[in-house]
Protein backbone atom coordinates (compact mmCIF):
# COMPACT_ATOMS: atom_id res chain seq x y z
CA UNK A 1 0.00 0.00 0.00
CA UNK A 2 3.07 2.58 0.82
CA UNK A 3 4.97 1.78 -2.46
CA UNK A 4 1.51 1.98 -4.50
CA UNK A 5 1.16 5.37 -2.80
CA UNK A 6 4.69 6.60 -3.32
CA UNK A 7 4.08 5.78 -6.67
CA UNK A 8 1.20 7.66 -7.54
CA UNK A 9 3.08 10.86 -6.02
CA UNK A 10 6.00 9.88 -7.95
CA UNK A 11 3.81 10.21 -10.96
CA UNK A 12 1.67 13.59 -9.50
CA UNK A 13 5.17 15.56 -8.44
CA UNK A 14 6.93 14.32 -12.07
CA UNK A 15 3.78 16.48 -13.31
CA UNK A 16 3.96 19.19 -10.94
CA UNK A 17 7.56 19.58 -11.77
CA UNK A 18 6.84 19.49 -15.61
CA UNK A 19 4.22 22.27 -14.81
CA UNK A 20 6.42 24.30 -12.59
CA UNK A 21 8.29 24.62 -15.55
CA UNK A 22 6.29 24.59 -18.45
CA UNK A 23 3.27 26.16 -16.70
CA UNK A 24 1.49 25.08 -19.66
CA UNK A 25 -1.89 23.65 -18.28
CA UNK A 26 -2.50 26.35 -14.75
CA UNK A 27 -1.88 28.86 -17.34
CA UNK A 28 -4.53 27.46 -19.87
CA UNK A 29 -6.98 26.56 -17.42
CA UNK A 30 -7.23 29.54 -15.56
CA UNK A 31 -6.75 31.38 -18.83
CA UNK A 32 -9.72 30.42 -20.30
CA UNK A 33 -12.07 30.03 -17.25
CA UNK A 34 -11.10 33.49 -15.92
CA UNK A 35 -11.73 35.03 -19.94
CA UNK A 36 -15.55 32.97 -19.18
CA UNK A 37 -16.33 34.94 -16.16
CA UNK A 38 -14.91 38.40 -17.76
CA UNK A 39 -17.27 37.71 -20.39
CA UNK A 40 -20.39 37.19 -18.59
CA UNK A 41 -20.00 40.07 -16.16
CA UNK A 42 -20.14 42.10 -19.44
CA UNK A 43 -22.99 39.89 -21.23
CA UNK A 44 -25.38 39.81 -18.03
CA UNK A 45 -26.78 42.15 -15.86
CA UNK A 46 -25.49 41.53 -12.67
CA UNK A 47 -27.69 42.52 -10.14
CA UNK A 48 -27.31 41.06 -6.81
CA UNK A 49 -30.03 38.56 -7.44
CA UNK A 50 -28.94 37.82 -10.88
CA UNK A 51 -25.68 37.25 -9.83
CA UNK A 52 -26.66 34.75 -7.09
CA UNK A 53 -28.78 32.98 -10.00
CA UNK A 54 -26.03 32.68 -12.97
CA UNK A 55 -23.08 32.85 -10.90
CA UNK A 56 -22.70 29.26 -9.83
CA UNK A 57 -23.87 28.02 -13.74
CA UNK A 58 -21.07 30.43 -14.78
CA UNK A 59 -18.44 29.42 -12.64
CA UNK A 60 -18.30 25.76 -13.07
CA UNK A 61 -19.35 25.60 -16.90
CA UNK A 62 -16.08 28.06 -17.24
CA UNK A 63 -14.01 25.60 -15.13
CA UNK A 64 -15.71 22.54 -16.53
CA UNK A 65 -14.28 23.95 -20.23
CA UNK A 66 -11.09 25.03 -19.05
CA UNK A 67 -10.50 21.85 -17.73
CA UNK A 68 -11.01 20.12 -20.94
CA UNK A 69 -7.86 22.56 -22.60
CA UNK A 70 -5.62 21.37 -19.44
CA UNK A 71 -6.48 17.89 -19.59
CA UNK A 72 -5.92 17.38 -23.04
CA UNK A 73 -2.48 19.18 -22.89
CA UNK A 74 -1.82 17.47 -19.76
CA UNK A 75 -1.90 14.05 -21.61
CA UNK A 76 -0.53 15.15 -24.88
CA UNK A 77 2.80 15.67 -23.46
CA UNK A 78 2.86 12.33 -22.41
CA UNK A 79 2.53 10.93 -25.72
CA UNK A 80 4.36 13.55 -27.77
CA UNK A 81 7.96 12.32 -26.02
CA UNK A 82 6.47 8.78 -25.65
CA UNK A 83 7.01 9.12 -22.15
CA UNK A 84 3.78 7.28 -21.66
CA UNK A 85 5.87 3.98 -22.77
CA UNK A 86 8.07 4.77 -20.12
CA UNK A 87 6.03 4.56 -17.47
CA UNK A 88 4.47 0.85 -19.07
CA UNK A 89 8.04 -0.21 -18.89
CA UNK A 90 8.17 0.30 -15.52
CA UNK A 91 6.98 -3.25 -13.29
CA UNK A 92 3.90 -1.11 -11.52
CA UNK A 93 0.25 -1.84 -12.69
CA UNK A 94 -1.10 0.39 -14.78
CA UNK A 95 -3.90 1.27 -12.52
CA UNK A 96 -1.12 3.27 -10.61
CA UNK A 97 -0.23 5.20 -13.44
CA UNK A 98 -3.93 6.10 -13.86
CA UNK A 99 -4.32 7.52 -10.43
CA UNK A 100 -0.88 9.12 -10.94
CA UNK A 101 -1.81 11.27 -13.84
CA UNK A 102 -5.15 11.56 -12.20
CA UNK A 103 -3.19 13.31 -9.25
CA UNK A 104 -1.82 15.26 -11.14
CA UNK A 105 -4.58 16.75 -13.38
CA UNK A 106 -6.21 17.26 -9.41
CA UNK A 107 -3.31 19.29 -8.66
CA UNK A 108 -3.71 21.47 -12.09
CA UNK A 109 -6.95 22.27 -11.91
CA UNK A 110 -7.14 22.51 -8.17
CA UNK A 111 -4.81 25.31 -8.65
CA UNK A 112 -6.43 27.08 -11.37
CA UNK A 113 -9.75 27.48 -9.33
CA UNK A 114 -7.59 29.36 -6.18
CA UNK A 115 -7.10 31.89 -9.26
CA UNK A 116 -10.31 31.58 -10.70
CA UNK A 117 -12.56 31.80 -7.64
CA UNK A 118 -11.41 34.55 -5.52
CA UNK A 119 -11.63 36.33 -9.15
CA UNK A 120 -15.33 35.23 -9.59
CA UNK A 121 -16.25 36.26 -6.09
CA UNK A 122 -15.06 40.07 -6.83
CA UNK A 123 -16.70 40.00 -10.50
CA UNK A 124 -19.68 38.23 -9.40
CA UNK A 125 -19.90 40.61 -5.87
CA UNK A 126 -20.79 36.78 -4.38
CA UNK A 127 -19.47 35.81 -0.76
CA UNK A 128 -17.93 32.49 -1.44
CA UNK A 129 -15.35 32.04 1.19
CA UNK A 130 -16.93 29.41 3.43
CA UNK A 131 -15.85 26.02 4.25
CA UNK A 132 -18.23 24.79 2.18
CA UNK A 133 -16.95 26.17 -0.77
CA UNK A 134 -13.57 24.09 0.18
CA UNK A 135 -15.78 20.90 0.16
CA UNK A 136 -17.50 21.58 -3.23
CA UNK A 137 -14.12 22.60 -5.05
CA UNK A 138 -12.65 19.63 -3.96
CA UNK A 139 -15.23 17.05 -4.76
CA UNK A 140 -15.69 18.57 -8.32
CA UNK A 141 -12.47 19.10 -9.10
CA UNK A 142 -11.65 15.18 -8.18
CA UNK A 143 -14.64 13.89 -9.68
CA UNK A 144 -13.38 16.23 -13.08
CA UNK A 145 -9.82 15.04 -12.47
CA UNK A 146 -10.70 11.09 -12.49
CA UNK A 147 -12.96 11.24 -15.54
CA UNK A 148 -10.76 13.63 -17.50
CA UNK A 149 -7.81 11.61 -17.12
CA UNK A 150 -9.70 8.98 -18.43
CA UNK A 151 -11.04 10.40 -21.20
CA UNK A 152 -7.90 12.28 -22.05
CA UNK A 153 -6.02 8.71 -22.43
CA UNK A 154 -8.56 7.44 -24.43
CA UNK A 155 -9.12 10.14 -27.10
CA UNK A 156 -5.04 11.41 -26.98
CA UNK A 157 -3.90 9.07 -29.84
CA UNK A 158 -7.07 10.04 -32.28
CA UNK A 159 -6.55 12.83 -34.63
CA UNK A 160 -9.48 15.30 -33.29
CA UNK A 161 -8.64 14.96 -29.99
CA UNK A 162 -9.36 18.17 -29.09
CA UNK A 163 -13.00 17.84 -30.25
CA UNK A 164 -13.15 14.22 -29.23
CA UNK A 165 -12.48 14.85 -25.20
CA UNK A 166 -14.95 17.33 -24.31
CA UNK A 167 -17.61 15.55 -26.65
CA UNK A 168 -17.00 12.32 -24.31
CA UNK A 169 -16.28 14.51 -20.77
CA UNK A 170 -18.75 16.87 -20.39
CA UNK A 171 -22.04 14.68 -21.16
CA UNK A 172 -20.64 12.45 -18.50
CA UNK A 173 -19.87 15.14 -15.93
CA UNK A 174 -23.04 16.89 -16.41
CA UNK A 175 -24.55 15.12 -13.09
CA UNK A 176 -21.10 16.23 -10.93
CA UNK A 177 -21.67 20.08 -12.74
CA UNK A 178 -25.32 20.10 -11.43
CA UNK A 179 -24.41 19.36 -8.11
CA UNK A 180 -21.24 22.00 -8.18
CA UNK A 181 -23.65 24.74 -9.60
CA UNK A 182 -26.97 23.57 -7.30
CA UNK A 183 -24.48 23.41 -4.36
CA UNK A 184 -22.63 26.78 -5.12
CA UNK A 185 -26.12 28.44 -5.64
CA UNK A 186 -27.04 27.11 -1.76
CA UNK A 187 -23.81 28.69 -1.11
CA UNK A 188 -24.10 32.03 -2.23
CA UNK A 189 -27.52 32.41 -0.58
CA UNK A 190 -26.06 31.78 2.87
CA UNK A 191 -27.65 28.32 2.99
CA UNK A 192 -26.11 25.98 5.34
CA UNK A 193 -24.15 22.22 5.01
CA UNK A 194 -27.94 20.77 5.47
CA UNK A 195 -29.79 22.11 2.35
CA UNK A 196 -26.69 21.32 -0.02
CA UNK A 197 -26.01 18.07 1.42
CA UNK A 198 -27.94 15.76 -1.29
CA UNK A 199 -25.86 17.45 -4.08
CA UNK A 200 -22.31 17.31 -1.81
CA UNK A 201 -23.46 13.17 -1.58
CA UNK A 202 -23.79 12.93 -5.41
CA UNK A 203 -20.81 14.72 -5.62
CA UNK A 204 -19.06 12.28 -3.85
CA UNK A 205 -20.84 9.08 -5.09
CA UNK A 206 -20.17 10.37 -8.18
CA UNK A 207 -16.20 10.93 -7.13
CA UNK A 208 -16.26 7.18 -6.02
CA UNK A 209 -18.35 5.32 -8.46
CA UNK A 210 -16.00 7.09 -11.36
CA UNK A 211 -12.42 6.65 -9.48
CA UNK A 212 -13.07 3.22 -9.67
CA UNK A 213 -14.54 2.76 -13.03
CA UNK A 214 -11.90 4.61 -14.61
CA UNK A 215 -8.86 3.03 -13.13
CA UNK A 216 -10.05 0.08 -14.24
CA UNK A 217 -11.00 1.02 -17.55
CA UNK A 218 -7.58 2.73 -18.17
CA UNK A 219 -5.86 -0.63 -17.97
CA UNK A 220 -7.36 -1.64 -21.23
CA UNK A 221 -6.70 1.58 -22.98
CA UNK A 222 -2.98 1.38 -22.38
CA UNK A 223 -3.17 -2.64 -23.27
CA UNK A 224 -4.62 -1.40 -26.44
CA UNK B 1 7.65 -18.15 -35.14
CA UNK B 2 8.55 -20.36 -32.42
CA UNK B 3 12.14 -19.28 -30.31
CA UNK B 4 13.48 -19.80 -27.10
CA UNK B 5 16.61 -17.98 -25.77
CA UNK B 6 18.64 -19.53 -22.83
CA UNK B 7 20.03 -17.14 -20.35
CA UNK B 8 22.76 -15.86 -20.48
CA UNK B 9 23.17 -15.34 -24.25
CA UNK B 10 23.39 -12.21 -26.37
CA UNK B 11 20.64 -12.70 -29.34
CA UNK B 12 20.54 -10.18 -32.29
CA UNK B 13 17.15 -10.01 -34.45
CA UNK B 14 18.45 -9.18 -38.18
CA UNK B 15 15.81 -8.26 -41.17
CA UNK B 16 15.44 -5.08 -43.31
CA UNK B 17 12.43 -3.15 -42.17
CA UNK B 18 9.30 -4.59 -41.94
CA UNK B 19 10.71 -8.23 -40.57
CA UNK B 20 9.51 -7.73 -37.24
CA UNK B 21 11.92 -7.40 -35.57
CA UNK B 22 10.80 -4.03 -33.16
CA UNK B 23 7.55 -5.75 -33.24
CA UNK B 24 8.53 -8.88 -31.50
CA UNK B 25 10.85 -6.18 -29.05
CA UNK B 26 7.87 -4.61 -28.25
CA UNK B 27 5.49 -7.15 -27.38
CA UNK B 28 8.06 -8.50 -24.86
CA UNK B 29 8.65 -4.98 -23.31
CA UNK B 30 4.72 -5.20 -22.99
CA UNK B 31 4.32 -2.25 -25.24
CA UNK B 32 2.27 -4.34 -27.56
CA UNK B 33 -0.24 -7.03 -27.04
CA UNK B 34 0.61 -10.09 -29.39
CA UNK B 35 -2.19 -11.36 -31.89
CA UNK B 36 -2.34 -14.81 -30.22
CA UNK B 37 0.64 -16.80 -28.71
CA UNK B 38 1.99 -17.01 -25.55
CA UNK B 39 5.35 -15.63 -24.31
CA UNK B 40 7.55 -16.12 -21.10
CA UNK B 41 10.14 -14.67 -19.65
CA UNK B 42 12.22 -16.45 -17.09
CA UNK B 43 9.18 -18.21 -16.22
CA UNK B 44 6.90 -15.71 -16.31
CA UNK B 45 4.10 -15.56 -18.49
CA UNK B 46 3.97 -11.84 -20.15
CA UNK B 47 -0.42 -12.17 -20.03
CA UNK B 48 -0.64 -13.02 -16.72
CA UNK B 49 1.91 -11.74 -14.91
CA UNK B 50 2.41 -8.31 -16.08
CA UNK B 51 4.76 -6.54 -13.52
CA UNK B 52 6.62 -9.41 -12.45
CA UNK B 53 7.50 -9.23 -16.12
CA UNK B 54 8.66 -5.62 -16.40
CA UNK B 55 10.53 -6.46 -13.45
CA UNK B 56 12.75 -8.39 -14.31
CA UNK B 57 13.34 -6.39 -18.37
CA UNK B 58 14.81 -3.70 -19.18
CA UNK B 59 14.31 -1.96 -22.42
CA UNK B 60 15.97 1.12 -24.57
CA UNK B 61 13.52 1.37 -27.72
CA UNK B 62 13.48 3.39 -30.79
CA UNK B 63 12.19 6.67 -28.79
CA UNK B 64 14.16 7.70 -25.58
CA UNK B 65 11.20 8.13 -23.59
CA UNK B 66 12.31 10.67 -21.21
CA UNK B 67 11.36 13.88 -19.95
CA UNK B 68 13.20 16.57 -22.05
CA UNK B 69 12.11 18.96 -19.28
CA UNK B 70 14.21 17.45 -16.43
CA UNK B 71 17.63 16.74 -16.16
CA UNK B 72 18.87 13.48 -16.80
CA UNK B 73 19.39 13.02 -12.63
CA UNK B 74 15.44 13.94 -12.28
CA UNK B 75 14.36 11.82 -15.01
CA UNK B 76 16.63 8.70 -13.94
CA UNK B 77 15.65 9.65 -10.54
CA UNK B 78 11.76 9.31 -11.30
CA UNK B 79 12.27 5.97 -12.79
CA UNK B 80 14.30 4.32 -10.32
CA UNK B 81 11.40 5.05 -8.09
CA UNK B 82 9.08 3.63 -10.24
CA UNK B 83 11.20 0.07 -9.59
CA UNK B 84 10.93 0.85 -6.08
CA UNK B 85 15.15 0.57 -5.91
CA UNK B 86 17.35 1.75 -3.13
CA UNK B 87 20.32 3.90 -2.97
CA UNK B 88 19.18 5.68 -5.79
CA UNK B 89 22.42 8.27 -5.49
CA UNK B 90 24.81 5.49 -5.80
CA UNK B 91 22.69 3.72 -8.41
CA UNK B 92 22.76 6.94 -10.69
CA UNK B 93 26.26 7.32 -10.38
CA UNK B 94 27.27 3.90 -11.02
CA UNK B 95 24.81 3.42 -14.09
CA UNK B 96 25.89 6.98 -15.32
CA UNK B 97 29.51 6.58 -14.97
CA UNK B 98 29.29 2.76 -16.77
CA UNK B 99 27.24 4.79 -20.02
CA UNK B 100 29.45 7.87 -19.97
CA UNK B 101 26.77 10.75 -18.99
CA UNK B 102 28.08 11.13 -15.29
CA UNK B 103 29.20 14.61 -16.87
CA UNK B 104 25.77 16.02 -17.96
CA UNK B 105 23.56 14.51 -15.02
CA UNK B 106 21.56 17.59 -14.34
CA UNK B 107 21.84 19.22 -18.08
CA UNK B 108 18.19 19.01 -18.94
CA UNK B 109 17.24 15.94 -21.12
CA UNK B 110 15.89 18.41 -24.19
CA UNK B 111 19.18 20.14 -24.69
CA UNK B 112 20.95 16.61 -25.37
CA UNK B 113 22.04 15.17 -28.71
CA UNK B 114 19.98 12.19 -30.21
CA UNK B 115 22.71 9.79 -29.14
CA UNK B 116 23.43 11.07 -25.84
CA UNK B 117 19.89 10.95 -25.20
CA UNK B 118 20.28 7.05 -26.23
CA UNK B 119 22.86 6.77 -23.32
CA UNK B 120 20.75 8.16 -21.26
CA UNK B 121 17.61 6.03 -22.47
CA UNK B 122 20.21 2.92 -22.05
CA UNK B 123 20.85 4.34 -18.30
CA UNK B 124 17.46 3.80 -17.22
CA UNK B 125 17.17 0.64 -18.68
CA UNK B 126 20.41 -0.49 -16.75
CA UNK B 127 19.34 0.70 -13.43
CA UNK B 128 17.61 -1.99 -11.98
CA UNK B 129 19.75 -4.65 -13.45
CA UNK B 130 17.25 -6.37 -15.63
CA UNK B 131 17.76 -9.96 -16.23
CA UNK B 132 16.71 -9.67 -19.97
CA UNK B 133 18.06 -6.28 -21.69
CA UNK B 134 16.36 -5.69 -24.83
CA UNK B 135 17.64 -3.08 -26.97
CA UNK B 136 16.50 -1.54 -30.34
CA UNK B 137 18.91 -0.37 -32.93
CA UNK B 138 21.30 0.88 -29.64
CA UNK B 139 24.29 1.26 -32.25
CA UNK B 140 21.58 3.74 -34.26
CA UNK B 141 23.08 7.73 -33.96
CA UNK B 142 25.95 6.60 -31.89
CA UNK B 143 29.81 7.03 -32.53
CA UNK B 144 32.19 4.13 -32.97
CA UNK B 145 33.38 5.57 -29.27
CA UNK B 146 29.71 5.04 -28.13
CA UNK B 147 29.20 2.01 -30.08
CA UNK B 148 32.36 0.02 -28.46
CA UNK B 149 31.31 1.00 -24.57
CA UNK B 150 27.90 -0.24 -25.53
CA UNK B 151 29.45 -3.42 -26.78
CA UNK B 152 31.24 -3.43 -23.55
CA UNK B 153 27.93 -3.37 -21.69
CA UNK B 154 26.25 -5.85 -23.24
CA UNK B 155 29.25 -8.16 -22.88
CA UNK B 156 29.50 -7.13 -18.81
CA UNK B 157 25.62 -8.20 -18.81
CA UNK B 158 25.84 -11.84 -20.43
CA UNK B 159 29.03 -12.08 -18.22
CA UNK B 160 26.81 -11.83 -15.36
CA UNK B 161 24.35 -14.68 -16.75
CA UNK B 162 22.16 -12.40 -18.10
CA UNK B 163 20.31 -11.90 -21.26
CA UNK B 164 20.10 -9.52 -24.48
CA UNK B 165 18.59 -9.22 -27.02
CA UNK B 166 18.73 -6.67 -29.93
CA UNK B 167 18.47 -5.64 -33.42
CA UNK B 168 20.69 -3.89 -35.44
CA UNK B 169 21.37 -2.93 -39.44
CA UNK B 170 24.92 -3.39 -38.14
CA UNK B 171 25.43 -7.06 -39.85
CA UNK B 172 29.22 -7.63 -39.56
CA UNK B 173 29.26 -6.11 -35.88
CA UNK B 174 26.37 -8.10 -34.86
CA UNK B 175 27.78 -11.75 -35.93
CA UNK B 176 30.66 -10.72 -33.71
CA UNK B 177 29.42 -9.77 -30.78
CA UNK B 178 26.16 -12.19 -30.48
CA UNK B 179 25.59 -15.96 -29.32
CA UNK B 180 22.53 -16.39 -31.57
CA UNK B 181 20.99 -15.00 -34.37
CA UNK B 182 17.72 -14.81 -35.53
CA UNK B 183 16.60 -13.25 -39.40
CA UNK B 184 13.10 -12.33 -39.17
CA UNK B 185 10.92 -11.90 -42.46
CA UNK B 186 7.46 -10.44 -41.82
CA UNK B 187 7.19 -12.15 -38.10
CA UNK B 188 8.38 -15.24 -39.40
CA UNK B 189 11.78 -17.14 -38.34
CA UNK B 190 14.41 -17.56 -41.91
CA UNK B 191 17.41 -18.71 -39.83
CA UNK B 192 17.69 -18.97 -36.00
CA UNK B 193 21.67 -19.86 -35.64
CA UNK B 194 23.10 -20.76 -31.94
CA UNK B 195 26.40 -19.90 -33.71
CA UNK B 196 26.54 -17.20 -35.70
CA UNK B 197 30.46 -16.90 -36.18
CA UNK B 198 30.63 -20.45 -38.39
CA UNK B 199 26.89 -19.97 -39.71
CA UNK B 200 28.40 -16.88 -40.99
CA UNK B 201 27.50 -17.49 -44.71
CA UNK B 202 24.00 -19.13 -44.21
CA UNK B 203 23.18 -16.00 -42.03
CA UNK B 204 23.89 -13.94 -44.73
CA UNK B 205 22.79 -15.89 -47.56
CA UNK B 206 18.89 -15.83 -45.50
CA UNK B 207 19.69 -12.18 -44.69
CA UNK B 208 19.92 -11.38 -48.41
CA UNK B 209 16.95 -13.46 -49.30
CA UNK B 210 14.53 -11.64 -46.83
CA UNK B 211 15.53 -8.30 -48.21
CA UNK B 212 14.76 -9.41 -51.46
CA UNK B 213 11.24 -11.21 -50.28
CA UNK B 214 10.70 -7.66 -48.51
CA UNK B 215 11.70 -5.83 -51.79
CA UNK B 216 9.71 -8.41 -53.58
CA UNK B 217 6.61 -7.71 -50.96
CA UNK B 218 6.64 -3.98 -51.20
CA UNK B 219 6.54 -3.78 -54.70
Amino acid sequence: MRDSLAIIWSIGRKDLLLEIRNKDVVVAVAGFALLVLVIFTFAVDLSQDNAKLVGPGVLWAGIAFAGVTGLNRAFSLEVEGNTLEGLMLAPISRDLIYLGKALGNFLFIAVAQIIVIPVFAVLFNLVVFRWEMLAIALLTTFGFASVGTLFAAMSVRVRAREVMLPLLFLPVVTPLLMAAVESTGHLVNGRSWGDMAQWLQLAAAFDVAFLVVSAFIFQHILED
Amino acid sequence: MDVEIPAGQIAVLLGSNGAGKTTLLRILSMLTQPDAGTIQIYGFDTSTNGPSVRAVTGAALHSPMLYSDMSIRENLEFFAGLYRLDSVSNLIEKTSNKVGISERLDQRVRTLSHGYQKRVALARSLMHNPSLLILDEPDSGLDSLSVGMLDTIINEHRASGKTVLFTTHLLDHALEIADRAVVLDRGRVLIDSTNPESERDAILDAYARQQSLSGAANA
